[in-house]
């Protein structure tokens, strides 16, 4: 049977997601024209990875819109005026929401819906915002029906964001995704742990170091997709990824991965990244003819190349011969400091590139630690992460952590499972984000074992969605079918859980 | 130098006290409380040398009549402590100063403060004054988790370097209380009133088993004395880890949720404002 063909027979796929499979394949007819056959042998080895982003580009990966725009002066291609009141506004992004591509083609950024919607929340009855809110979420839950759908908060106060984490807290919906940008001297304890509460209940929103996002970016950054750093107005042209375990195989020796190995992948990778890059700016429709492009909602110049990167830890491992991953990566400073060593190399070799059009990131394209696919298997865990199983007690997990994050200005995250209790002292945990991101870390997620919202490796899926793929049915949710590969091939869902009864050894 | 035997030392606790927490656990206790779920901390360790034979994993060893214990080898399977007859543990770790406070350190960034218990804390009187004066140094609050079987007003030093205490009232009842802990509460309940009087309580605890007519008297006194002026916190009796002989006083049934809420109605109506169940 043809690829075609399973895709129109296959009973666990929803209409909309047969549509976006059929038109991916579409598009790989094209074939591999802006690969190098270096590029292509490497990609053969499974040491280069594209993400299945597709052959011919025709939109950047990520787009993130300034929404504000649309506040202010409406959309002339959507023939929108500025909306007036919470109601026109919430349903003038609702419209938008459904013009932004993506590589999902679902928008992987919605806004800092605070910021956005205060002004209309504040002149209104309480409850009567509360209502629109929720239909506002619900709408976004069942049509945007992918778990990459992210919305910011903070780091300030607001009332919108005080009602949407009740409601995230109440609805439990996997889309869509939250971050709460995070700032100890700007968000008060008291909005911070209504955040840590939601967040242990529905495994959102995450924390984002905003301090940390700001000194990179400027204060119109974005946190998209997983947890995705971006320049408002703009996004990220596209994310290869180098598989860093099949990497190091490459190597006769540390020395050999660190002057042969490491920088041609590297060069092979880049120079991919500008040939897609090219495409997309140069030959595809987007920046000269899409609607948010002409009225300004996205710059050309905001956007900037990603390169990911998976399985560092078991890349040091591998070279450091260790087998036993509780004496590897995570429990042992020489294999900590060979990953920072590595780290060090790449950053900058990258930064020694000039990148194709991305003059906000200083003409350079800007590490990421990607999340990983199903097919990676249990040797490439998530961009730096120790792997699920041999996880170090938190605050030496944390610690470890804090080594890392500063390299990947466009995402790393960590995600922490925590016993019941957690929930009745968040200002326990309160004190373990404040300390996390004080020392560096770059975002924090956290979630409890029991519950039915739980993220994955970045992206969040219902367990209840996930026995409908296992009983053959379909899912909403295009995600929840990730994390039924994530959860199978590397033990996703099966990470430590923080308990005193666990430190205690009772 | 002085140094102190460490039972544990847990970088992150959410339940003792405000905030997240490191807390030390101590080495050895006066009480010999039925329902202790860590019944290894009580005793020193008599070096009989009985666990040496039934570690699974060579950790320990016997060097010049003393039990070692070879933390890398440990493999926390926990042998060694139920084959102890003494209610000990092989892995205590003699520590200064210094190197306590070099965990607290490590974990400064991320902790309000850090919380002592045990075994009973206080057994480490000088120990504890000398910690508390440089872990106040690095910023830190100070907490007791303590049992009261030493007389707060004659450790006067220590008190001016504690913040506060989370004191065990186990019964009001003396002679309930001698049957489960094997001394008197006359102590206890002078320290319960000084912590009161000094502005130094944060919680009291008291343990709750199934179906006990004692339950009453102490929530009903205890309640009355502390009122509003700090957490009670009612904690039901869990049979984990409690050894034999205490398990067949107190059985293996947990205090039913109508019940311990009953005491938590009581202590309510006697102006217990901050009352918890654990």
């Amino acid at each position: 049977m043809s690829r075609v063909m399973d895709i129109i027979k296959d009973e666990t796929l929803t209409y909309q997601q047969q549509l976006l499979q059929l038109a991916r394949y579409a598009e790989n007819t094209e074939g591999p024209f802006l690969q190098s056959e270096e590029y292509q042998k490497a990609f053969a080895k499974g040491i280069l990875c594209d993400l299945g982003e597709g052959m011919a580009p025709y939109r950047p990966r990520y787009i993130a819109p300034d929404y504000s725009i649309l506040m202010e002066k409406g959309c002339k291609f959507l023939e929108l005026d500025p909306p007036k009141d919470l109601l026109e506004a919430t349903n003038a992004l609702l419209i938008m929401y459904k013009h932004v591509p993506s590589i999902t083609s679902f928008p992987v950024y919605l806004g800092n819906l605070d910021t956005l919607l205060e002004p209309f929340v504040v002149k209104m009855d309480r409850d009567e915002a509360k209502k629109i809110l929720k239909l506002f979420l619900l709408h976004i839950d069942k049509t945007l029906v992918d778990s990459f759908v992210h919305a910011d908060l903070g780091p300030k106060d607001s009332l919108t964001g005080r009602i949407i984490l009740e409601l995230t807290e109440e609805m439990q919906l996997a889309m869509p995704n939250l971050t709460l940008k995070y700032d100890s001297e700007v968000t008060p304890d008291d909005y911070a742990i209504c955040a840590i509460k939601c967040m242990l209940k529905t495994s959102k929103p995450s924390f984002a170091n905003h301090k940390m996002f700001v000194s990179e970016w400027g204060e119109d950054y974005v946190i998209a997709s997983c947890y995705n750093g971006l320049k408002l107005a703009g996004g990220g042209y596209t994310l290869p990824r180098v598989r860093m375990y099949e990497l190091s195989k490459e190597a006769t020796s540390i020395e050999d991965f660190k002057k042969r190995v490491l920088p041609y992948y590297t060069e092979l990778m880049l120079q991919f990244m500008d040939n897609r890059i090219r495409f997309i700016v140069e030959q595809s429709n987007f920046f000269k003819s899409n609607f948010l492009v002409k009225e300004g909602f996205v710059k050309r110049e905001n956007f900037t190349g990603m390169f990911g990167l998976v399985g560092l830890g078991e890349c040091c491992n591998n070279l450091l011969g260790i087998t036993d991953k509780m004496k590897g990566y995570g429990h042992n400073k020489q294999a900590d400091d060979l990953g920072v060593e590595i780290m060090e190399q790449l950053s900058s070799l990258i930064a020694a590139h000039k990148g194709l059009y991305c003059e906000s990131t200083n003409n350079q394209y800007r590490l990421h630690a990607q999340v990983g696919i199903d097919s990676d298997g249990r040797e490439n865990s998530p961009g730096a992460r120790i792997s699920i199983g041999a996880e170090p007690e938190l605050m030496d997990h944390i610690l470890h952590s804090c080594r890392f994050h500063k390299y990947f200005p466009t995402g790393i995250g960590d995600i922490f499972k925590f016993e019941e209790t957690w929930y009745n002292t968040p200002e326990s945990l309160l004190d373990i984000i404040k300390g996390a991101l004080a020392n560096g870390m770059r975002y924090f997620s956290g979630y409890l074992a029991n519950n039915d919202v739980v993220r994955v490796t970045g992206y969040l899926v219902k367990k209840s969605e996930l026995a409908k793929l296992d009983r053959g049915e379909a899912s909403l949710n295009q995600c929840t079918v990730f994390g039924q590969g994530a959860r199978n091939t590397s033990n996703a869902l099966d990470r430590r859980i923080e308990s005193y009864d666990q430190s205690t050894g009772k | 130098m002085i140094k102190a035997p460490v039972n544990k030392i847990i970088s992150f606790s959410n339940v003792d006290g405000p905030g997240n927490r490191t807390s030390i656990f101590f080495q050895s206790c006066p009480f010999h409380c039925l329902y202790c779920h860590n019944p290894e901390t009580i005793n020193y360790c008599i070096h009989c040398g009985k666990c040496v034979k039934t570690c699974p994993v060579e950790a320990l060893s016997m060097i010049n009549g003393k039990v070692v214990w070879d933390k890398d080898k440990c493999v926390s399977c926990d042998t060694c402590i139920k084959t102890c007859p003494n209610l000990s543990s092989p892995k205590i770790t003699y520590m200064s100063v210094d190197e306590v406070l070099q965990h607290i350190i490590k974990s400064k960034p991320f902790i309000k403060g850090i919380t002592v218990s045990g075994g009973e804390c206080t057994n480490q009187h000088q120990f504890l004054v000398e910690l508390f004066k440089e872990v106040h140094k690095l910023g830190l609050t100070t907490f007791m988790d303590s049992n009261g079987c030493r007389l707060y007003s004659e450790m006067a030093d220590l008190m001016e370097v504690t913040d506060k205490v989370m004191l065990d009232v186990k019964a009001y009842d003396n002679d309930f209380h001698k049957l489960i802990t094997g001394s008197d509460n006359d102590i206890v309940l002078k320290n319960l009133n000084y912590l009161l009087e000094n502005d130094k309580i944060y919680e009291v605890r008291t343990v709750l088993l199934n179906n006990h007519q004692q339950n009453i008297k102490t929530v009903e006194n205890v309640s009355r004395i502390i009122k509003d002026k700090c957490i009670y916190k009612l904690i039901k009796y869990r049979p984990f880890g409690v050894r034999e002989e205490g398990l067949q006083f107190c059985g293996r049934a947990i205090i039913s949720d109508q019940q311990i809420n009953e005491m938590k109605e009581l202590a309510l109506a006697n102006g217990a404002t901050n009352v918890r169940i654990v």
